[in-house]
């Protein structure tokens, strides 16, 4: 087997990594929002439901976590799931757990923001979510770039974990062809596409840190 | 006619009063003038007249519109949120550190709730922001934003802001305290000038001799209460209290 019909495999394989990334990203960042407003509602029951959501998800290994999703319904339930739920359960389980961590992230940005912003928007008559929508949340988005693209370069490396429920991403490829073959060479080839999905996603997201620096 | 009025206000926090019955009314086109030495409730009482603060007790009226009334137990209870809505609309508020929106433009700060708030037209906003740059002599600093300015000029913006949603009331706390004493002048100056133009005005601030001048009427706070009320004259030359006297010495090295 020759170099080029690794190269095309492991493309395919890349790009399934690359919808992990991107529909993680889709759904997790808004969830993530959602979670954060639970964390910190003001009804003491909800905030500690997900204090114990972001405690267990952050708590326990994702890989853990995929395998409970995707055997979950037939071993407890019963049910059996039709054959593309290997990548749905992929996505939801990757989905939850980030949704955790962007949580904190927003939660701590949206604790950082000075009283006053608030104050003045409440004087000014806005309602609140105008206030949270127009006011807040774009200065928190701009405070809380790091840690997102932390967590997103993260993220990145994880979407390997996929191979955990044998998901035809580009890790599981690069491991059937290198013990197949038993050779080092689709781990490398793997490492350096690897490493350029990084490449992209740091040059982006400093590109939007960026933009957002006209105003301090 | 009285345009704002407050009665018996009471305001604690953790069991300590803040406020102790404060009473007090402002006239269409007068100017109040609020001192005291630091810690005796002057922002607490503007705050609770904003609604930033909830009060225990008592009264206040904005234009013959109850916020907050007094129940039979003594139990301040507010309008509904629809009338403090249209109650919100008649005051505004300019912070001692201004509290501009840091992410948006001079002129977006300021016309920002005038459309998102009043429904306002957006050339007419546009309009009503750059005469009131203009006004504040800021009209080359329309597309600055809030960190590229001096904080006399960051000031001046947060009062165009207020003004744009055309309050009948505009309340300062201590708005000169944030700034470096060579740009209070051009803050007191633009105060002066709305003065001038009989804006409704009530005023916290350590500038005796600013408010002496520009006031109708000085309230001297001490201890969450008023010790002292009157015509400037009164109360800076000729005070009664012994607290007022000992305070307003303080100024007079
Ligand atoms: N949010 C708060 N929680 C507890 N105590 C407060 C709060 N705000 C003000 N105080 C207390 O109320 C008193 C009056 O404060 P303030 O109204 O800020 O005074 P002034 O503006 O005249 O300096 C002070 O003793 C202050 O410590
Ligand atoms: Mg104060």
């Amino acid at each position: 087997m020759n170099l080029s019909v690794l190269i095309s495999e492991l493309t395919s394989g890349m790009l399934v990594s690359v919808a992990i990334f991107t529909l993680t990203l889709l759904f997790s960042l808004p969830l993530g929002l959602l979670v954060a407003f639970g964390r910190m509602s003001k009804n003491w029951l909800i905030r500690w439901f997900f204090k114990i959501y972001i405690s267990i998800l952050r708590g326990t290994p994702l890989i853990l976590q995929l395998m409970v999703v995707y055997f979950g319904p037939y071993f407890i339930f019963g049910i059996q799931m039709p054959r593309n739920y290997r990548f749905i359960a992929v996505i939801i389980g990757f989905v939850l757990n980030y949704a955790a961590y962007f949580a904190e992230i927003y939660r701590s940005g949206i604790e950082s923001m000075p009283i006053g912003q608030y104050e003045a928007a409440k004087v000014l008559g806005y309602s609140k979510s105008q206030t949270f929508f127009k006011i807040i949340l774009p200065q928190v988005i701009k405070r809380i770039l790091p840690p997102v693209t932390n967590e997103a370069i993260t993220l990145i490396k994880d979407t390997s974990l996929a191979f955990v429920i044998s998901v035809q991403e580009m890790f599981t490829i690069a491991r059937a062809f290198a013990s197949a073959q038993a050779s080092m060479i689709p781990f490398v080839v793997a490492g350096v596409f690897y490493y350029v999905f990084n490449f992209v996603v740091a040059y982006t997201m400093e590109w939007i840190e960026k933009k957002l620096n006209y105003y301090r | 006619m009285k345009l704002f009025e407050i009665k018996n206000l009471k305001k604690s926090f953790n069991d300590v009063e803040v406020i102790r019955d404060i009473s007090l009314s402002v006239e269409q086109g007068q100017v109040v003038a609020i001192i005291g030495p630091s810690g005796s409730g002057k922002s607490t009482l503007l705050r609770c007249a904003t609604m930033l603060e909830r009060i225990d007790s008592g009264e206040i009226i904005y234009l013959g519109e109850h916020a907050v009334k007094t129940d039979e137990d003594g139990k301040a209870v507010y309008a509904s949120p629809n009338s403090l809505k249209k109650i919100q609309s008649y005051f505004g508020l300019v912070f001692q550190n201004f509290n501009l929106f840091p992410h948006y433009s001079v002129i977006k700060n300021i016309i920002d709730a005038p459309i998102t708030v009043k429904k306002m037209d957006r050339e007419e906003a546009y309009e009503i922001g750059r005469s009131l740059l203009r006004k504040m002599g800021l009209e080359d600093k329309e597309n600055a934003y809030p960190y590229q300015l001096s904080g006399g000029q960051q000031q001046r913006v947060s009062i165009a802001r207020a003004l744009a949603l055309n309050p009948k009331i505009l309340f300062f706390d201590e708005p000169t305290s944030a700034l470096d004493p060579e740009l209070t002048g051009e803050i007191l100056k633009v105060i002066r000038d709305l003065a001038k133009e009989h804006m409704t005005m009530v005023i916290v601030t350590h500038e005796m001799n600013f408010a002496r001048d520009v006031a109708d009427h000085i309230i001297f706070m001490d201890g969450g209460v008023i010790a002292e009320e009157g015509a400037p004259e009164e109360i800076m030359l000729n005070p009664k209290n012994e607290r007022t006297k000992l305070f307003l010495g303080k100024f007079r090295e």
